[in-house]
């Protein structure tokens, strides 16, 4: 075990050296998540009366900053599609290193990137005009939240990295999947303007109890159960932990077991 | 002792439709170097990579240093180096930043690492281009680095899985230096390649291989007698190519092959044997466009040993219809 995390912290560093090496990668990881917090700031802002005080960008925030960690799906199995490919993971698995240290440390290296990003969407945020009203404790549990749900689809991440070998697949399947799953859901407009079937997905969408959890963490009202008649939109906070205790639960074993025995 | 030993081993992908080991055994032994020769799609990397644990057979078993590669893929993972087709090291790092990687995760310490590191780069000629991104390599060093990867806790047993592939003559020299060196420094070596000339250099014993088995094995001394030597090649004008075809019958002794324009068969006595084809020519008042000894090619051990040259089936004869239409 103390081998095992030894590797893996190697692997993560890894990732935090590319970084360093090439820093255009932690501008690109940064810029598109601030970018949509101006657009939808400036763009959807003005028109949107939410009738909250502080008005739309107490909404939008906890919404991006959802979004923003679902796409660690993708980057998850998009680097690892491409280390694949190189070869480098057959490498490192042809090295006498302990079973799964190179996914394990694949997915700390996304969670620290996740941590910089969250802080840098945060100033973004603040300085467009998102207060949280809450207290230090309930913010720091709300980043908590985010970091562990972006976390946990790390995790789905590594199987469809696993499963699929072209890394531009990978690429098109991440968004494919984590884009609907974003906007079908409470992150950017209500869901009860939705047909009813989509309501249906929206109330029970891991993305929306995600974003009704973060809103109410960081001090707004759980608007989102008072118009939605489900248990996980009036529970977000237990329904969102639940998922993520799920996820894992079901993703690491998979994917621990499909990198051990993938190319048999 | 053998080093390595590989037993009827059997792997087939998509469902048994393509078989890409068929009761493939080899071996080698302690300290020596067995070059596996063959072409594309013939088994070589499917065998490497079942002997380096990253692939199991379907059945079949094998051995790396006394271990059972199926049974303790682990400590058979302590004992072996590989460097694949493809260098796969981390190519935004340093050549540097890998090498110390890598000596990190074979759990030498830190300072360990770090001098292991700079003993390679040394070694391999790459100190000056140790701070810069692999991106920034050139082919040859790339495959030196990732050959030095594969070095950093001194292996006993080393898998070269074509190591001179797509690089430039110069490259392939320095790269066949470098191997050298490493046989003489004792380790056991089980090489790739699809070049008679590569294995003839390196190795003690070849291993051709050809859809998924082993057809012939010696030296590289006995696997050319088998081919006959050398080849006497003469190219005509059509007209002449029966003519031709039996003077060099005539030579050689042996089946002629012959092409649109060319004919080729063994011969024994070299150049002796070409000015006799020559005077022949000359008395049969036959102008040869071009003539000549030929060396055996990969292309010829496949022809002798198999009846089918060493290219994928399916190339083959596009590859002869675009020779025709620019004629």
């Amino acid at each position: 075990m103390k081998d095992a995390i030894h590797d893996a912290m190697i692997i993560t560093k890894r990732q935090i050296l590319q970084l360093a090496r090439v820093p255009e990668l932690l501008v690109f990881s940064t810029i598109q998540p601030v970018m949509f917090v101006l657009l939808f700031r400036y763009v959807f802002g003005g028109s949107i009366d939410t009738g909250q005080p502080g008005g739309y960008v107490q909404l939008l925030m906890p919404g991006i900053f959802v979004q923003t960690v679902a796409f660690t799906l993708a980057s998850t199995a998009v680097g690892l599609a491409e280390d694949m490919k190189k070869g480098l993971i057959d490498r490192f698995r042809s090295l006498p290193i302990s079973r799964g240290a190179v996914i394990i440390g694949r997915t700390f290296g996304d969670a620290l990137l996740n941590i910089l990003v969250l802080a840098v969407m945060a100033a973004a945020g603040f300085a467009v005009g998102w207060r949280p009203t809450s207290g230090i404790l309930q913010t720091t549990l709300a980043f908590l939240f985010l970091f562990m749900f972006g976390y946990a689809l790390s995790w789905i991440g590594i199987l469809v990295g696993l499963s699929v070998k072209e890394a531009r697949t990978v690429q098109s399947v991440g968004f494919l999947v984590t884009f609907p799953l974003t906007f079908l859901s409470n992150a950017f407009a209500p869901t009860t303007g939705m047909p009813r079937a989509l309501q249906y997905f929206a109330e029970w969408n891991p993305v929306s109890t995600m974003v009704a959890a973060c809103r109410q963490l960081f001090g707004l009202e759980n608007e989102f159960g008072a118009t939605a008649n489900s248990w996980p939109s009036q529970n977000p906070l237990e329904t969102s932990l639940l998922y993520m205790v799920i996820l894992m639960a079901i993703f690491i074993p998979l994917s621990i077991r499909k990198y051990n025995n993938y190319s048999n | 002792m053998k080093s390595v030993i590989a037993e009827h081993l059997v792997k087939t992908y998509r469902n048994g439709e393509v078989k890409a080991l068929n009761d493939l055994s080899l071996d080698v032994e302690e300290g020596t170097v067995l070059g596996v020769l063959g072409p594309n799609g013939a088994g070589k990397t499917t065998t490497v990579r079942i002997l380096a644990t990253l692939l199991k057979p379907d059945s079949g078993s094998a051995t790396v240093a006394g271990i059972d590669v199926i049974k303790h893929p682990d400590k058979v993972r302590e004992q072996i180096g590989l460097s694949g087709q493809y260098a796969a090291v981390d190519e935004t790092l340093t050549g540097w930043d890998n090498l110390v990687m890598f000596g990190r995760l074979y759990h030498l310490g830190r300072q360990s690492s770090i001098d292991r590191a700079n003993d390679l780069l040394e070694r391999f000629d790459l100190t000056e281009a140790a701070r810069r991104p692999i991106k920034t390599y050139s082919g040859g060093m790339r495959r030196r680095l990732d050959l030095a990867a594969s070095l950093i806790v001194k292996p006993k047993i080393l898998f070269l899985d074509e190591p001179t592939t797509g690089l430039d003559p110069r490259g392939r020299q320095d790269m066949w230096q470098v191997i050298q060196e490493l046989v003489k420094g004792g380790v056991t070596l089980l090489l790739t390649t699809q070049y008679l000339e590569e294995a003839d250099q390196l190795a003690d014993e070849i291993a051709v291989i050809d859809r998924g088995t082993v057809i012939a094995r010696g030296t590289s001394d006995t696997l050319k007698k088998q081919v006959g030597g050398e080849r006497l090649e003469i190219t005509v004008e059509p007209a002449d190519l029966d003519k031709t075809n039996q003077i060099v019958a005539k030579i050689s002794g042996h089946a002629t092959h012959v092409d649109l324009r060319t004919v080729s068969a063994p011969v024994l006595h070299g150049s002796k044997d070409l000015m006799e084809a020559l005077r022949a020519m000359d008395d049969a008042k036959i102008h040869p466009l071009d003539i000549g000894l030929k060396r055996p090619s990969l292309d010829d051990v496949f022809l002798s040993l198999t009846g089918h040259v060493a290219e994928e089936t399916v190339q083959e004869p596009v590859a002869k219809r675009k020779r025709g239409s620019k004629r």
